[in-house]
């Protein structure tokens, strides 16, 4: 199963990048989000995975004993989670906000400074 | 002590508060500070006489040895006297020369803290302070030069002084360092005691140098003489002060303070002489073409500084009482002579000496002062320049093996000097007035005082030399000996002699030069033809040359495309992935360590796969956020297959959430175009499937390491017995790392409210188009 | 969207799920759940509500600006955490009051701080989506 993961962490970080090299700003912002949902995968994977066990200790146990999922990736991959879902929205609302003002999409015509506005 | 040094910083720091009171009328206020510092300093001549060494002890920075020694002997007295003595006649004509002037309550700062600068350079006795209060000179003369900042000229000028002061400054704490470490201390009285230790070590060679630079660039030697003549942009009293007086002597200064320590030398002697020489000369012969007051006052001061660096070079001590003389002479009659220059530029408004003449008869007290000053600059009896001359010839007639080749240029040197002089003081007071400037009229006497006074101490130390030998000269000497000696005295008249011959020479042909010699346009273009091969244009050249290097390769890897950037990084990146995984690891797979697949985590990912190529491919935005939602909830479920509820759970929210967005904006968002051509579409899928494919590998790499799971097993033990949770995963996130939780929702709101605000706050100019 | 159907039933829906909400939030330290999933679904309560029912209406039913949420949570958050330099105990350190209550459970300044995490992600989403749905 790992296998499958690791061939699709590859296929989101490649999408991911493709995206984020073409010129259209919109897909540079999807682009950002498939490498992060990559990145998240990727250290969840790393946490090494397992079956049917949460890091959660049984109401009878006062310490998570046996096999169980390792529980300092998901807080990290958590706050990823969050953060991520703070900059896609002010990401989007920034090209918005560009494609008002220089009425273009395209990054290369982003290209002049302030004073050629 | 202490008090005293930075007395002009507190001033130029305490300007934003009292200037705006002062610079109306009260500006001459101003100069109560460097007057008092010269009284100041002058108490403590009867000690320095009696051969007292002084020093004043501050801690600074202890621990590395940098302390705020000030040690005041002969020659620091000498120059804190001609710093504040000069200085306050500077303040006092500055409140005349630039009255009314919007910032000159600034000016009077950046001379203040110049000064202090200048005072802490000459008294400090650790190596290191000095540096310090030498880049400061550099600094507020980078200040005073391009003080007029809206001249073009003057900015470019400012930045050349303080780029080649700046660079030699840089060589000095070089030179500073290797000396300190080689003579195993700072202090500069210490380092006297250990002159045999650091002449005869390895480096000393190098501290040699890195010091010569220091102070050539500072004091204009050949070939860093170049920055002076442009700094002349600067108003006049700037020029007396700091290019006659002061700061272009603090080379000198250094080379004579490093006598006692690195001098007697064969590589120090030849360098000085070698150099002294050709500058001297060289900006001698310079001086005579120029048609500009400024122009020639300044390369007859690089000549003079020339003149000073050989004879600390030539190292008798003939040649280094002839420099202490020579030192207060010039400053005297040098800064008389800016000054008069700038009463002229005021008054008439040109400095073309071709033009000027006459002046005499609606200026009378200026011409006396101009007149004065160029006659002790002619050491011309009985002026102290006389004085000052016949020890110079002195010192050259008694060196030995080349006495006629060095005796030849000093006098060469000196004709030029004279000639210099005249044109400066003589020229354009004598003759018949121009009618243009019939009704220019005799300017406040706070402009014309203060030349009047240096120039009548120049001619009054001539005829009465006890007056300065015993109290101020000597002990300049004694120091730079580092012996105390009483060998001499200063005399008018030493009887008929080679010397006086010499003297004669050099007036004699000065004064013949003065009468064949028209200065004109066309000699000005005649020297001017060898500018392309000057070391200003040719420091010009160099700097162009970086310009034009680092604008090419900027250029080239700033090039504005957020992609290259990206596909540039990645290149790299994957080249040095490529090549870890290549070189050294062998990828083999333990596959009893992985898990099983099961038929529905096929098929989730097996959605996730075609979702992402849907995204990548598809011409719709609508489509590309509808499978890029589905690959959302494809990670959610793979999150909830293998034991990670939480996220599963935040990731379908978040998830919602973005797509919510998404379909909120995508109408005001620009079309799905495609802009690239197939060629690049190519390169960049190729880049990246290869660099997805490295992480691949370098995951596969990674799963076959051991993992650590020390802090995972200290949060699964403690998480209930110390934090009372059992969601060891919310656990971590509300106490074991609170802070970061904290700092985490910080950011939200930060995102948020920039959003809010992107949004809601109008770009004005904008929005009105 | 705004069928009868979607609209009466959103009506119910929210108080239903701001309670499902806040029971995730409760229940965070013992089992799956926490501020952020809880404030994630309380937002998605009242954004659904919103788009039945228009956001006048749910900024109607919420009163004030979401936006307050923001510096009520964050001050919560930091409230909690200097609690314990009150008794002597460094910055964020865990202090429960040892009796558990019923429905609550334990309570405790983790407890509290959740509950300012769960008010910013609140604040933070409904900003967001109010002011992106209202300038659009």
């Amino acid at each position: 199963m790992e296998l499958l993961l690791v061939v699709i962490i590859g296929l989101l970080y490649a999408a991911g990048i493709y995206m984020m090299l073409r010129r259209s700003l919109l897909k540079l912002i999807i682009g950002l989000i498939l490498l992060g949902n990559g990145a998240n995968m990727l250290i969840f994977l790393l946490g090494r995975i397992v079956k049917g066990k949460p890091p959660i200790i049984d109401a009878s146990e006062s310490i998570l004993s046996g096999i169980y999922a390792d529980p300092v990736p998901q807080a990290l991959i958590l706050t990823a989670i969050v953060i991520s879902f703070g900059l896609q929205s002010f990401a989007i609302i920034l090209i918005k906000r560009a494609y008002k003002v220089v009425k273009t999409d395209d990054l290369d015509e982003m290209n002049a400074t302030d004073e050629d506005l | 002590m202490l008090l005293s040094v930075l007395s002009g910083f507190i001033l130029a720091a305490s300007l934003p508060l009292i200037g705006k009171y002062l610079k109306e009328k009260w500006a001459i206020l101003f100069s109560l500070l460097p007057l008092s510092l010269f009284i100041y300093f002058l108490s403590f001549q009867p000690d320095i006489s009696d051969d007292k060494n002084l020093l004043f002890s501050y801690n600074w920075v202890p621990s590395i040895g940098v302390d705020f020694n000030f040690h005041l002997d002969g020659l620091s007295l000498l120059f804190t006297l001609l710093i504040t003595g000069i200085g306050s006649l500077v303040f006092i004509y500055t409140a005349a020369y630039l009255k009314g002037h919007p910032y000159l309550d600034r000016f009077y700062g950046y001379l203040a803290m110049f000064m202090s600068s200048m005072l802490g350079l000459v008294l400090s006795d650790n190596i290191i302070t000095l540096f310090i209060f030498w880049e400061l000179t550099s600094i507020s003369s980078f200040f005073l030069i391009g003080f007029n900042n809206d001249s073009e000229a003057s900015r470019k000028s400012s930045l050349l002084a303080l780029g080649v002061t700046g660079f030699g400054g840089l060589f000095l704490l070089a030179g500073m360092v290797v000396l300190g470490y080689v003579g195993g201390s700072y202090s500069i009285l210490e380092l006297m005691n250990a002159t045999d230790l650091i002449q005869s070590h390895p480096l000393f060679v190098s501290i040699l140098v890195l010091v010569f630079i220091g102070a050539f660039t500072k004091s204009a030697q050949f070939p860093f003489h170049f920055w002076l003549p442009g700094a002349m942009k600067a108003p006049t009293p700037v020029s007396t002060y700091l290019h006659s007086a002061t700061m272009v002597k603090a080379g000198i200064y250094l080379l004579a303070r490093f006598t006692p320590v690195l001098g007697a030398h064969e590589y120090w002697n030849s360098t000085l002489i070698i150099v002294g020489c050709i500058t001297m000369v060289y900006a001698g012969i310079h001086a005579i073409f120029r048609l500009d007051l400024k122009g020639i006052l300044a390369y007859s001061t690089i000549s003079a500084l020339g003149i000073l660096v050989f004879l600390i070079g030539l190292g008798t001590d003939d040649a280094l009482l002839a420099a202490a003389v020579f030192i207060l002479v010039h400053a005297l009659y040098k800064a008389t002579l800016f000054l008069v220059t700038g009463i002229i530029d005021h008054e008439t408004g040109t400095r073309d000496v071709s033009k000027l003449s006459g002046l005499n008869k609606v200026m009378l007290p200026v011409g006396i002062a101009a007149g004065l000053a160029a006659l002790s600059n002619a050491g011309i009896p009985p002026s102290f320049g006389f004085v000052g001359k016949d020890l110079i010839y002195e010192a050259t007639l008694h060196i030995g093996d080349w006495a006629y080749l060095l005796t030849g240029a000093a006098v060469i040197t000196n004709i030029c000097l004279l000639f210099a002089g005249f044109l400066a003081g003589f020229k354009p007071f004598l003759g018949k007035l121009p009618v243009t400037y019939e009704n220019v009229h005799l300017p406040s006497p706070l402009l014309y005082v203060p030349p009047l006074i240096l120039a009548s101490l120049g001619i009054l130390f001539g005829i009465l030399p006890l007056l300065v030998d015993d109290s101020l000269i000597k002990p300049v000497v004694a120091a730079m000996l580092n012996t105390s000696s009483d060998f001499f005295h200063l005399q008018l008249w030493h009887g008929w002699s080679t010397v006086l011959l010499l003297s004669s020479i050099t007036i004699g042909g000065g004064v013949g030069l003065y009468f064949i010699l028209n200065p004109s346009e066309g000699l000005l273009t005649k020297a001017t033809r060898f500018e392309p091969i000057s070391p200003l244009s040719i420091t010009g050249k160099i700097t162009g040359l970086f310009h034009g290097i680092s604008q090419g390769y900027t250029s080239v890897i700033q090039n504005g495309y957020l992609r290259y950037y990206v596909i540039t990084i990645l290149v790299f990146l994957s080249f040095l992935l490529g090549y870890k995984i290549f070189q050294g690891i062998d990828l083999y797979l333990n596959v009893a360590t992985l898990s099983e697949i099961t038929i529905y985590e096929v098929i989730v990912l097996g959605i996730m796969a075609v979702s992402i190529v849907y995204t990548v491919f598809t011409k719709s935005r609508l489509v590309a956020v509808a499978s890029m939602g589905v690959i959302g909830y494809c990670i959610c479920l793979v999150f909830l297959f293998y034991s990670a509820p939480d996220l599963a759970m935040t990731q379908f929210s978040i998830d919602t959430l973005t797509v919510i967005l998404f379909v909120l904006v995508l109408y005001n968002l620009p079309k799905y175009l495609k802009l690239s051509d197939t060629g690049s579409r190519v390169r960049d899928g190729l880049l990246a499937l290869i660099f997805g494919g490295l992480i691949s590998l370098l995951t596969l790499e990674v799963l076959n390491e051991p993992l650590e799971r020390e802090i995972s097993a200290y949060y699964a033990e403690t998480a209930y017995k110390l934090a009372k949770g059992k969601n060891v995963v919310n656990v971590i996130l509300v106490d074991f790392r609170g802070s970061d939780t904290m700092v985490e929702i910080i950011v939200l709101a930060i995102a948020a409210i920039g959003v809010f605000s992107l949004l809601k706050l109008r770009l004005k100019s904008i929005e009105k188009e | 969207m705004k069928t009868i159907i979607f609209k009466t039933a959103s009506s119910y829906l929210l108080p239903l799920l701001l309670l499902f909400a806040i029971f995730i939030l409760l229940r965070g330290h013992y089992l799956p759940g926490g501020g952020f999933v809880g404030g994630l679904i309380a937002a998605i309560a009242f954004v659904l509500h919103s788009f039945a029912n228009g956001i006048e209406r749910t900024r109607g039913i919420i009163k004030f600006h979401p936006g307050f949420l923001m510096p009520i949570g964050l001050s919560i958050a930091l409230c909690s955490g200097l609690a314990p330099l009150l008794v002597g105990s460094p910055f964020m350190t865990g202090l429960w009051y040892h009796n558990p209550i019923p429905v609550i459970g334990m309570i405790g300044t983790a407890l509290i701080f959740d509950i300012g995490v769960f008010l910013v992600v609140i604040g933070v989403v409904l900003t967001i989506i109010f002011t992106i749905s209202e300038t659009i």
